[in-house]
């Protein structure tokens, strides 16, 4: 009977491509809500564009549009990593920088700096 | 006693979604965290990653239901320009100025890193499956992700809590 540690290693090694393009894609969508905040922030002219829902104001530009950009990046990243095997330290340590500055954006003492006058 | 429609999608959105979401998280965690070869026997694995993945697409979906009632239901009520609304009432007190001013701003932003993260962490989860016992790297990526979803989470639940404390939604 084999044992547990070589029953699962016996398993085919799976390229993590998809899984870092998932990733890095996080990263970018959690850098897109920060920086679609200092955006509206800083321009009252960017704010009323992303006005897509009036009830909502331009929260729900700024969170559509974030949304959609990560999907996007997801796709793309996903489609040209499929298979392969990418340097994760390097794709984990610019997904976890990207999700910090979208942290970073989203604080109110940061995105003020940017305020319109 | 009685509730209206509108404490009742608040109740919706902070407590069904935003709360079981959080408190789902320990059990997420425990999951991702005890996912090495060492430690469970391949039919131990197996069962729980079915577990785990149910969890995880669970916790992302209600990550995302939360902020989607949040957004699209609540904050409209929130956010009225009447003088009666919960944001015209914070901020006519400078006493209370501050919890619209950075709580509020905070809370309606920071969310939404959370049904993003949680998403990528339950796809991955997927899609690795048993292999990530093997793979101490991406695990531990996927781990420090999931934390992220978790204080995004936290950040908007407790100023949400807060702020329905000090101007409630009627």
């Amino acid at each position: 009977m084999a044992t547990p540690t070589q029953s699962m290693s016996e398993e085919r090694p799976l390229p993590n491509g998809a899984v870092a393009a998932a990733l890095l894609a996080g990263g970018i969508g959690a850098f897109a809500v920060g920086l679609m905040t200092v955006l509206a922030e800083a321009s009252e002219a960017i704010a009323n564009l992303l006005r897509f829902s009036g009830p909502v104001g331009p929260l729900s530009g700024k969170t559509t549009v974030a949304v959609v950009i990560w999907l996007i990046a997801w796709g793309i990243l996903g489609v040209l990593w499929r298979g392969k095997n990418v340097d994760f330290g390097r794709v984990s340590t610019a997904a976890f920088m990207l999700l910090a500055l979208g942290l970073l954006g989203t604080f109110p003492p940061f995105f003020v700096l940017f305020a319109a006058e | 006693m009685s509730v209206s429609a509108r404490e009742l999608w608040t109740v919706i959105h902070g407590m069904a979604f935003g709360a079981l979401f959080l408190l789902a998280f320990a059990g997420g965690l425990a999951g991702l965290y005890s996912l090495r070869p060492e430690w469970v026997t391949v039919a131990g694995l197996g069962e729980r990653l079915t577990r785990l993945k149910f969890g995880l697409w669970a916790m992302a979906a209600i990550a995302w239901g939360t902020v989607l009632t949040g957004t699209y239901i609540v904050y409209p009520w929130y956010r009225a320009g009447d003088p009666t609304s919960p944001r015209s009432i914070l901020l006519a007190d400078p006493a209370t100025a501050e919890w619209h001013r950075f709580g509020m701003e905070w809370k309606e932003h920071v969310g939404w890193i959370a049904p993003i993260a949680a998403t990528v962490v339950a796809y991955a989860v997927s899609v690795y499956g048993s292999r990530l016992a093997h793979e101490p790297k991406i695990r531990r990526a996927l781990i420090w992700f999931f934390v992220a979803s978790f204080v995004a989470a936290g950040i908007a639940g407790m100023f949400g809590a807060f702020i329905n404390k000090v101007a409630p939604v009627r």
